[in-house]
């Protein structure tokens, strides 16, 4: 290990990453990403199977991508063009897995250190105790990972990758399953720990709701390409390209045309497919009569047996239940209302509502839950 | 009595000499990606498929004066291989070979990879891990091979018969000295040894299969219920 203990200055992680498909596919890669990754939190969006930990096994060296070069600051750990290819274990990129995979067979502690290994033993035992208490694991020091909760092992999975000061941090969803509350607590904790060390973590998701709560920065990952990078807002709330809004779970993408702007409410109105419904939605550049395509997701529309009066949300559509889909916790139900819209509800409200296929319906959205997209 | 003792004597022998030989061979076995590992695979079975006697009698012309390993031996230590406890301890290690290497390859490939990669990127070598993650973890398979092959080796009779012969004190087990008795018509003393191999084979299997009990999620299963 080199300049142990010395204040880092903040580096980014670039990865330019290509791994050839194996078998013969659509396309000839599997994985054809160039990204930059600065200090701090940058999330990694995209529905399974986009090659999230495909391309995280290629910077942590446990994959040897066709092509490409991974590099920390200045210190390349992946060259092809210069053969440059450093084992795992010189890289000094932590990684922590969607499994933990924390060694059964050892302490919390010696799980921590397991990584101090070439350490003197004062200075494994002081890192050691720093980092459990960095992570409040210290109570928990002399248990082994079986009797751990979800959210300890978390930590625990945390502290010994951190322990080692890797120079780049790769999480694969460690955080699923927990609780809002106690995944924000370990963030916590992490960030106060990042502060001070301030490397580039890549943090791994596919839930729209992980992004929304951790993401200072995220990239959209599909089909092994980025599909697009900058705030969570930027990339997934105003979905730009189309194939990105389905990748951020807008079920509905809807053709129209514009029919005016009000500038000083801030929408404008859009006439859906043969202009058989109108949508009130926040304002874009655009002209009346141009073509935008408007992304709303299932979750967001309401239902009502109905006609609600004296509501805030702008958009009351008249249609009929045109097909019902149980499945299991949640309903799917396509409305048409001149345009057919998907609508996510719950088994209970499609049952107070006696929803069935032709039941005629009101259909109410907000004006901002309407997303204009272009191609 | 002295037969028993020298077939303890011989077990433990080659129970030690596997764990030295197997735990390297088991490792190769389990992790390797060589295209040709099956052939190694297959030769390290041979001996749970070929009668005692064809392993020992080739053994046997090996160990002899003219044999690669008898005239070998002979120049080492200047003197013979066959119809001695050496010779028997080689021709048991062979034998036995697959029962313990088998229950180490099990172990090391169950070991989660995911708990390797772990490893790797925390920076320890690959020695390092097997050494801090992969042999802790298989401890029970380690300590299975060894019961196997030192139960195994108790109960031999055919290759011992060809390679070491019958001659007391150096070469006659307690399953060759059955055989004599049974020869002789010394049906009580036959029985006497008989009866102690059997009942020591079972206590050593049960404490294998004790060992290795899987321990059971606690579903409710109706037939189970008492």
């Amino acid at each position: 290990m080199d300049s142990v203990g010395l204040p880092v200055t903040p580096e980014s992680l670039t990865a330019e990453v290509r791994l050839e498909r194996s078998s013969d596919g659509v396309s000839p890669f599997l994985l054809d990403v160039a990204i930059e990754i600065p200090p701090g939190f940058t999330m990694l969006f995209g529905p399974s199977g986009a090659g999230k930990s495909t391309l995280l096994d290629c910077v942590a060296g446990l994959l040897k991508p066709s092509g490409g070069r991974i590099a920390i600051g200045s210190r390349v750990v992946f060259d092809s063009a210069r053969s440059v290819n450093l084992p795992p274990q010189a890289r000094r990129i932590g990684y922590v897995f969607q499994s933990l995979a924390l060694f059964p067979h050892l302490s919390v502690q010696e799980n921590v250190a397991y990584g101090l290994l070439g350490l003197d033993p004062a200075e494994r035992r002081t890192r050691t105790k720093r980092i459990l208490a960095a992570f409040q694991l210290e109570k928990l020091r002399t248990q082994k990972p079986g009797e751990l909760s979800g959210g300890e092992k978390q930590r625990a999975a945390l502290a010994r990758s951190l322990v080692t000061q890797p120079r780049a941090l790769l999480l694969d969803e460690p955080l699923t399953g927990l609780d809002a509350a106690l995944k924000s607590a370990i963030l916590d904790d992490l960030r106060a720990w990042n502060a001070e060390a301030r490397i580039p973590i890549l943090c791994v998701t596919h839930s729209r709701d992980e992004v929304d709560a951790l993401g200072e920065r995220v990239i959209a990952l599909d089909r092994g390409r980025v599909a697009g990078e900058g705030t969570p807002a930027d990339v997934l709330d105003a979905p730009r390209k189309r194939r990105l809004a389905q990748v951020a779970g807008f079920e509905n993408l809807l053709d129209g045309t514009v029919l005016d702007l009000r500038e000083t409410d801030g929408v404008m109105r859009v006439a859906l497919g043969e202009a058989a419904a109108e949508l009130e939605v926040p304002l874009g550049y655009a002209a009346p009569g141009d073509r935008v395509r408007i992304a709303i997701r299932a979750g967001d529309i309401l239902l009502a047996a109905e006609k609600p009066g004296r509501l805030s949300a702008r958009n009351l559509l008249r249609g009929r239940i045109a097909q019902l889909q149980d499945r299991g916790a949640l309903c799917i139900a396509r409305v048409d209302c001149g345009a057919e819209f998907q609508v996510h509800l719950t088994r209970g409200a499609a049952r107070e509502l006696e929803l069935a296929q032709g039941t005629p319906i009101w259909l109410i959205v907000k004006t901002h839950s309407c997303h204009v997209v272009r191609d | 009595m002295e037969s028993l003792w020298l077939s303890v004597k011989l077990a433990a022998w080659v129970a030690g000499i596997l764990l030295v030989f197997g735990i390297p061979l088991a490792y190769w076995l389990a992790f390797s990606r060589w295209r040709w590992k099956f052939f190694v695979e297959a030769a390290v079975a041979v001996p749970l498929v070929l009668p005692p006697t064809v392993l020992g009698f080739y053994m046997l012309v090996a160990m002899g004066p003219q044999g690669p390993l008898g005239s070998a031996w002979s120049k080492l230590f200047g003197r013979g291989l066959a119809f001695t406890f050496q010779g028997l301890i080689i021709a048991s290690v062979l034998y036995s070979l697959p029962f313990a290497v088998q229950p180490l390859v099990v172990a090391f490939e169950g070991v989660d990879r995911k708990l390797l990669a772990a490893s790797a990127v925390l920076g320890a070598g690959e020695w390092s891990t097997f050494r801090r993650v992969i042999l802790p973890l298989s401890l029970r398979g380690v300590a299975t091979s060894a019961i196997l092959s030192f139960a195994h080796t108790l109960g031999e009779f055919g290759v011992v018969l060809m390679v070491g012969g019958n001659l007391a004190g150096i070469t006659r087990t307690v399953s060759i000295e059955i055989y004599d008795r049974v020869q002789s018509l010394d049906y009580t003393q036959a029985n006497r040894l008989a009866l102690l191999l059997l009942a020591l084979s079972f206590a050593v299997l049960s404490f294998v299969y004790g060992m290795n009990r899987r321990v059971r999620r606690r579903v409710w299963i109706p037939w189970a219920s008492r």
